[in-house]
């Protein structure tokens, strides 16, 4: 029992975690919580199980049009949902955009795709029990996304041109940086990112389009509790979220679980209010 | 005249909605009466959640949780199938009393944290209460759900419901609009749009965020108990995200700070899947796209539509012209009268001692300049005093009492104002609301009262607007009271800052370089009302660049450099201080 409440924790932690990592750096170069980030999510899994089950293409073309795919979702969030708002970010509009943007998209899978939840293909076959390959595909693509992750940013030009606008935007404009190119570049990244979270995890949790909100949300905790902006908090955050919901799944039961992981979750927004890893507030006088 | 007709143009489209929802039983067609019904609840609900939305700038998505609680706490109890069965009314009251108490529990994010936040939270219990609602099958009946609560005659039939649901909606809006327009209101709409001159002119975020979010929460959860009544049956599916959205759309559409803009946009989006039925799948898609639509298109919604007042041109060749008599009589019963004490005061941030050992007092009825370079820690000072910045060391004293540190609300109501370097108004709110936004510690009536626009509720409202047109007499923008302020010119606003500071009838004004973007002619009646408003009695510590303004108004003047008092005396002994002249004035 432990066994399966930990790899099956560890597993949907991980997808969290991706979520978290979704948001950060979409956040990183344009300050903008996006609620894009589940819907990526929600899309890996459903174009996923479209490229490869519906239409019987092979595992590597079939990721690799997924990824394609939610890359140009991202890139069009930039366009449509916040590249219009940047200019009053105090106003909080991308809240409202994002959200209008993110249904869209969730609305019209609902109507193409389907409303009810789709299988995933199985990828490899490998493993059975709690070493399926169901739980440790997201550990192992959390792990890899990670690894890639800290490659750009400390290895590669661009990466550190991404880690220079996350700093200090205007510094970055003068000295030149193509802000605007680097913003969307990042849009599509996160977009990636997202679309592994649900692609990695579609065997846990199908291709079913009302997933979006949930990751939304699942993958937003691990965010607040990491600090906006760092991705190893998130990565902490989204593996206690699985661990502790996974667990209160089996004390309390499916219901109560949720509950448990909401009062958590407003708690420690009371108790941390800039997340366990964050730093302070901006000034504002 | 002209007084009363504005009155009367105000009420039109109420009574003219009002007319529509009195005639429709004529038409005897009960599906109008299920329709109208419907729009009624809806509004009970939206007119609560606008105070939360359009007032407060919070952005509530998940509102259909609370209504859902609603309609399942009376349904539930109504059926007696957990405790004894009460009555519909009780039942509709518990609903009521559900929904307020987990408005505040979801509300709590907000009180502290960033406006996604509390967007998430909601969209986070919005999730959580159907998953119960589904799950709790002993309870809540599970997906084959329960029946509603079924109200007594003359409400057991579709008119007599509706005429309830037109009642309460009535009622809503009424309580609303009293809200709104009270000080809690203009509060509510400075906590929006200029949080910081909300604090500095005492008003407590948390406290009002909680009193609207009780208030929301009970008309949510009402809104839902009536729903489930109207419905007979309720089922987790009627509760969707797309509920919510409706809620949320309706105030976007109808515009910010406004009653009738939402309000219209509610009976909008209720008669929109009528009269577009074969959009009844794409419903969720249509109400995205309108959401996307208005938030880059029309931000300002049906209210900046129909707003006519805003586009008149205004006067030309405007001039500020103080009025000192109306100064004497704005603060004329004195106060009693306190210096203010700074004393060893370090303020460090990391390694930089921004303020490095400073004493400094201001004694009342002088003007006391605050001059220095970029970087010497006079912005910072006044931070300090106004509790937005902690000090590490040092002691601050009013009059016989310590400031305690940090603590800006607490300020107002010590007497201490202050203007900010770039001046903090609410642009979509008249001049006048504006200074009347600084009487907010004036009133006495409490947040029931206001609802209920009671005797002292009116009173305070009576006393403040009396105060505010004196208050902008005594700056000089008289005249310019209905006016939106973000249509002022730079100079104006600064003046409009100092005339919302002594709202507060103040002991202390802080006044962080007023004369900073001002013509000649501004400045020199800047500073006579600089000094007019010392000889009341108030102390006033003055940064400023401008020598000439510091030079003639100034009773004593200290020069910081680094964090540390370079010197101080009177203007005539900085004048010709050696290392003032080397540091900072020039030769």
């Amino acid at each position: 029992m432990l066994y399966s409440i930990l790899a099956s924790g560890l597993a949907v932690g991980a997808v969290y975690a991706l979520i978290g990592i979704t948001y950060n750096t979409m956040f990183a170069t344009s300050r903008v919580m996006s609620f894009t980030a589940g819907q990526l999510g929600m899309l890996g899994g459903v174009l996923g199980s479209m490229f490869i089950l519906r239409l019987g293409l092979p595992l590597i073309v079939g990721l690799g049009a997924t990824l394609l795919a939610c890359a140009a979702i991202g890139v069009l969030t930039e366009f449509v949902a916040v590249r219009p708002v940047l200019k009053s970010l105090d106003q909080h509009l991308y809240v409202l955009s994002t959200l209008a943007f993110a249904l869209l998209i969730q609305q019209v899978t609902a109507i193409e795709w389907s409303t009810e939840p789709q299988p995933f293909p199985r990828l490899f076959g490998i493993g059975d029990g709690v070493w399926d390959e169901k739980y440790w595909l997201p550990v192992a693509t959390c792990a890899a996304t990670i690894i890639g992750l800290e490659y750009l940013y400390r290895r590669t030009l661009i990466g550190r041109a991404f880690l220079a606008v996350a700093e200090d935007n205007f510094a970055a404009r003068a000295l030149g940086l193509p802000e605007r190119n680097l913003r969307i570049a990042s849009y599509a990244l996160a977009a990636v990112v997202g679309g592994l979270a649900g692609f990695s995890g579609g065997e846990l949790l199908l291709a079913f389009f009302a997933n979006g909100p949930q990751l939304n949300f699942y993958g937003f905790i691990p965010v607040a509790l990491g600090g906006l902006g760092n991705n190893r908090g998130a990565v902490i955050g989204g593996l206690a979220l699985g661990l502790f919901q996974q667990a209160a799944n089996f004390a309390v039961g499916g219901i109560f679980a949720s509950v448990a992981v909401f009062v958590m979750f407003i708690a420690i927004l009371l108790a941390a209010p800039q997340g366990l890893f964050g730093s302070s507030a901006a000034r504002r006088v | 005249m002209t007084m009363t007709r504005s009155k009367w143009m105000t009420a039109l489209p109420y009574v003219l909605i009002l007319a529509v929802l009195a005639l429709l039983p004529l038409s005897g067609n009960e599906y109008r009466a299920l329709i109208g019904t419907r729009a009624a609840i809806y509004w009970v609900l939206i007119a609560g959640l606008n105070l939360v939305v359009g007032y407060a700038g919070q952005l509530a998505i998940g509102y259909v949780a609370l209504f859902a609680l609603g309609a399942y706490t009376a349904s539930i109890l109504a059926a007696g199938n957990v405790l004894p069965e009460v009555s519909p009314a009780l039942a509709l009251l518990a609903a009521s009393g559900v929904g307020a108490v987990f408005g505040v529990v979801v509300g709590l994010p907000a009180l502290r944290l960033r406006t996604f936040y509390f967007a998430m939270t909601t969209l986070g219990f919005a999730t959580i209460v159907t998953q119960v609602a589904l799950g709790w099958q002993d309870v809540t009946g599970g997906g084959i759900g329960l029946s509603g609560p079924s109200l007594p005659a003359p409400f057991d039939t579709a008119w007599g419901l509706y005429g309830l649901c037109v009642g309460l909606a009535m009622i809503a809006t009424l309580i609303t609009a009293n809200v709104a327009h009270s000080r809690f209101g203009r509060a509510l709409i400075a906590t929006r749009d200029a949080e910081v001159a909300a604090e500095a002119s005492g008003i407590s975020k948390p406290a009002l965020l909680v009193s609207v979010f009780l208030f929301a929460g009970a008309a949510a959860g009402l809104a839902g108990g009536l729903f489930a009544a109207l419905q007979t049956y309720i089922t987790p599916d009627a509760f969707t995200f797309d509920l919510s959205l409706l809620f949320f759309i309706s105030i976007l559409i109808g515009g910010r700070g406004s009653i009738l803009g939402p309000l219209l946009g509610t009976i909008i989006l209720t008669l929109l899947p009528e009269i577009a039925a074969p959009l009844a799948a794409w419903s969720t898609f249509v109400y995205a796209g309108l959401l996307l639509v208005i938030v880059l298109a029309m931000p300002g919604g049906i209210a900046a539509l129909l707003n006519r007042e805003n586009r008149k041109a205004l006067p030309t060749g405007r001039v500020i012209l103080p009025q000192q008599a109306a100064l004497r009589s704005l603060l004329g019963e004195a106060r009693r009268k306190q210096r203010l004490d700074l004393s060893g005061i370090v303020l460090r941030f990391g390694g930089l001692r921004a303020i490095d050992g400073l004493d400094l007092s201001v004694e009342p009825g002088e003007v006391h300049g605050l001059i220095g370079p970029n970087g010497s820690g006079k912005t910072t000072t006044l931070n300090v005093i106004s509790g937005y910045y902690k000090p590490q060391e040092g002691r601050l004293t009013l009059g016989d009492s310590p400031l305690p540190a940090g603590l800006p609300v607490g300020r107002a109501a010590r007497g201490i104002c202050r203007t900010f370097q770039t001046p903090r108004i609410i642009g979509e709110e008249t001049v006048l609301e504006n200074v009347m936004v600084g009487g907010t510690l004036a009133g006495r009536a409490t947040f029931v009262e206001a609802l209920l626009s009671l005797p002292r509720a009116r009173a305070d409202e009576r006393l403040i607007r009396e105060r505010a047109v004196l208050a902008l007499k005594a700056v000089g923008l008289d005249g310019l009271g209905d006016i939106r302020a973000d249509r002022l010119q730079h100079s104006e606003l600064r003046f409009l800052e100092i005339a919302r500071g002594l709202m507060l009838h103040p002991r202390l004004v802080l006044l962080d370089e007023p004369a900073a973007g001002l013509s000649t002619i501004e400045i020199e009646r800047l500073g006579a009302l600089i000094k007019a408003i010392s000889r009341e009695g108030v102390a006033v510590l003055l940064v400023e660049h401008h020598a000439d303004l510091i030079f003639d108004v100034c009773d004593r003047v200290t020069v910081l450099n680094l964090g540390r008092v370079l010197a101080h005396g009177t203007p005539a002994e900085i004048r010709v201080h050696k290392e003032v002249v080397s540091a900072y004035l020039g030769a």
